[in-house]
């Protein structure tokens, strides 16, 4: 998650204002990225399954001159999907796209909660002008140049785009032990991950973590039964 | 002990209290996924939602002081902003909403937008009687508006649209129509984001190319025809290019003279009010190109009907943009 990007603060009815991480230009070009795979594959599919349709043979090609029925069955179908997927999937989803999830994004209003239709119906309208001159060029730029990273169609709209949270809890919390909360999150990660990770990267970040955590009890740790004693020391200190 | 070593133990004491309540946030974080999805729609967890905004408001500020840099504030903080955000979702109905946009918001964005209307309305006039006087005047400027082939088959002594059907199909001519009339919409209130330079370039020389062609094509004998091709869709569709026009130097001015907003604040405020009213223009661009697929280019629609037909889609535009399309529904009397 970027730490460079500021948070929107969101006054409750509780005093706690609700914090959301700001999306910079890497995820929301990476959202955009994935989504703009998904509408041209999804209206070249359908054109390709219309066009077959309407044919009634294996060929793709238009007709001489079109009818309203080629127009009505594969092209307006296709450009139905390609224009209005982001409005559409964004409404149906609160904010969210296909995209979006994947990068671990969504978009919301300033009050914290899901944009409404009409603001979603501005933010894509602006489309237009953030696609100028070509590669969302302007949108980029406002992205980059503006503190919250809002292309033209967010100033538009009032929207933001945010990370989601997604933290894994801790599993348990020793009091009677030295480790403060931040301490035993790195060392009950670091054993959740501990049958995953090489034995040397793991027996060196156990290392790490005892010259940080327990000062004492970090050497004198060598030998063929170095990796069992390293993870017994991290449970010991986690008090797991 | 130290006065030091008092404060972490008792820190840390703290933290393994607040740290037994993690059950309680992940029960609430699954009731806010269950409610925000619309998984469910159990009174019960919409009243059980409430009180765990109010919990996870108290434990997440308890989490910012003692473990600030951890992933269980991080956890907290992403529980408690979909709590936020669930709770306070209003309700949306597709036809309810769309009833409000239509009854109540359009009428509102019109009236709040009629200075800008008058005004585009009025630079627009003046564009096509600025258009008209040139090539009037100098009738091989014709060629800066028109193409080669429009100007080619009006010095025939024919119109380009006599036989369109024949070549286009109403249905693909009326939806190419609309879409193209549509993004022109589109794209002349967004280019008010230009300071409302784009708008004023786009209203320019709509009027600019219409005044001409008129010109050119009244040298030819043929602006009556004309005329009678356009009335039919014309009414709404010259009507909607400087609604449009509004939009967009709405948005203009919102930049160009934020007032005591912000620039940002009042930009969002006018796009978002204007905005409205590109929906209205949006669905008369529907109409007005159907009329201009179906009715305009057909030759058996006499000059009457043509002016019936424009004139009463011009008088429902107008019952749209006002709020007398759809009227309200009376309050019931006292007592009754």
């Amino acid at each position: 998650m970027s730490r460079n990007a500021p948070d929107l603060a969101v006054d409750s009815v509780t005093g706690i204002d609700v914090s959301l991480a700001v999306a910079g230009p890497g995820a929301r070009s990476y959202a955009f990225i994935v989504d703009w795979h998904i509408r041209l594959v999804l209206a070249l599919a359908w054109y390709t399954f219309g066009a077959l349709i309407y044919n009634g043979r294996l060929s793709l090609a238009a007709p001489a001159s079109p009818p309203g029925g080629w127009f009505a069955l594969v092209v307006l179908p296709a450009a139905a999907i390609y224009f209005l997927y982001h409005y559409v999937l964004e409404l149906a989803m609160r904010g969210r796209t296909p995209g979006k999830r994947l990068a671990g994004v969504q978009l919301v209003a300033r009050d914290g909660g899901a944009p409404n239709a009409g603001a979603l119906l501005t933010r894509n309208v602006f489309r237009l002008i953030d696609s100028l001159p070509l590669c969302y060029g302007v949108g980029l730029l406002a992205v980059t140049l503006t503190r919250e990273h809002l292309r033209i169609g967010d100033m538009a709209a009032g929207t933001l785009l945010v990370y989601e949270g997604g933290a894994a809890l801790p599993a348990q919390f020793n009091a009677a032990g030295t480790l403060d909360a931040a301490g035993m999150e790195i060392v009950q990660e670091l054993l959740a991950r501990w049958p995953s990770l090489e034995p040397g990267a793991r027996a060196a970040l156990a290392r790490q973590a005892l010259a940080r955590y327990a000062p004492g009890d970090d050497g004198g740790v060598s030998g063929p039964d170095a990796d069992e004693a390293l993870r017994q020391r991290l449970e010991r200190l986690a008090g797991v | 002990m130290s006065a030091r070593g008092n404060g972490a133990a008792r820190e840390r004491a703290l933290t393994a209290s607040l740290l037994t309540r993690t059950p309680l946030w992940r029960d609430a974080e699954q009731r806010a996924r269950r409610l925000s999805g619309g998984r469910t729609d159990d009174a019960a967890d919409a009243t059980r939602m409430a009180d765990d905004y109010r919990m996870l408001a108290h434990d997440l500020a308890r989490a910012r002081t003692l473990m600030p840099g951890t992933r269980t504030r991080e956890y907290l903080e992403a529980a408690y902003a979909r709590a936020h955000a669930t709770l306070h979702h209003g309700a949306w109905h597709a036809g309810s909403a769309l009833l409000v946009l239509a009854r109540d918001e359009i009428p509102a964005a019109v009236a709040e937008l009629m200075p800008y209307i008058v005004w585009s309305t009025v630079i627009f006039v003046l564009t096509v009687a600025a258009g008209y006087a040139l090539v009037h005047r100098y009738p091989e400027l014709i060629a800066l508006f028109a193409s080669p082939d429009l100007i080619a088959s009006v010095e025939h002594g024919r119109l380009w649209t006599q036989g369109l059907l024949n070549i286009v199909p109403s249905s693909v001519l009326s939806v190419q129509i609309l879409a193209n009339n549509i993004v022109v919409s589109l794209f002349a209130y967004c280019a008010g984001f230009f300071f409302g330079l784009g708008t004023l370039y786009i209203l320019g020389l709509n009027g600019l190319m219409l005044g001409a062609v008129f010109a050119f094509v009244g040298q030819h004998g043929l602006g009556g025809e004309l005329l009678a091709f356009i009335v039919p869709h014309g009414c709404v569709e010259l009507s909607v290019m400087c609604l449009s026009g509004a939009a967009g130097a709405a948005v203009g001015e919102a930049l160009v003279r934020p007032g005591q907003a912000s620039r940002s604040e009042s930009f969002r405020v006018a796009a978002l009010r204007s905005g409205k009213l590109l929906v209205a223009c949006a669905l008369l661009l529907v109409g007005a190109g159907f009329i201009e697929g179906f009715v305009s280019p057909d030759p058996r629609f006499p000059l009457w009907s043509r002016v019936a037909i424009g004139v009463v889609y011009w008088i429902i535009m107008l019952a749209l943009l006002s709020g007398r399309l759809i009227p309200r529904a009376r309050a019931p009397a006292d007592g009754a």
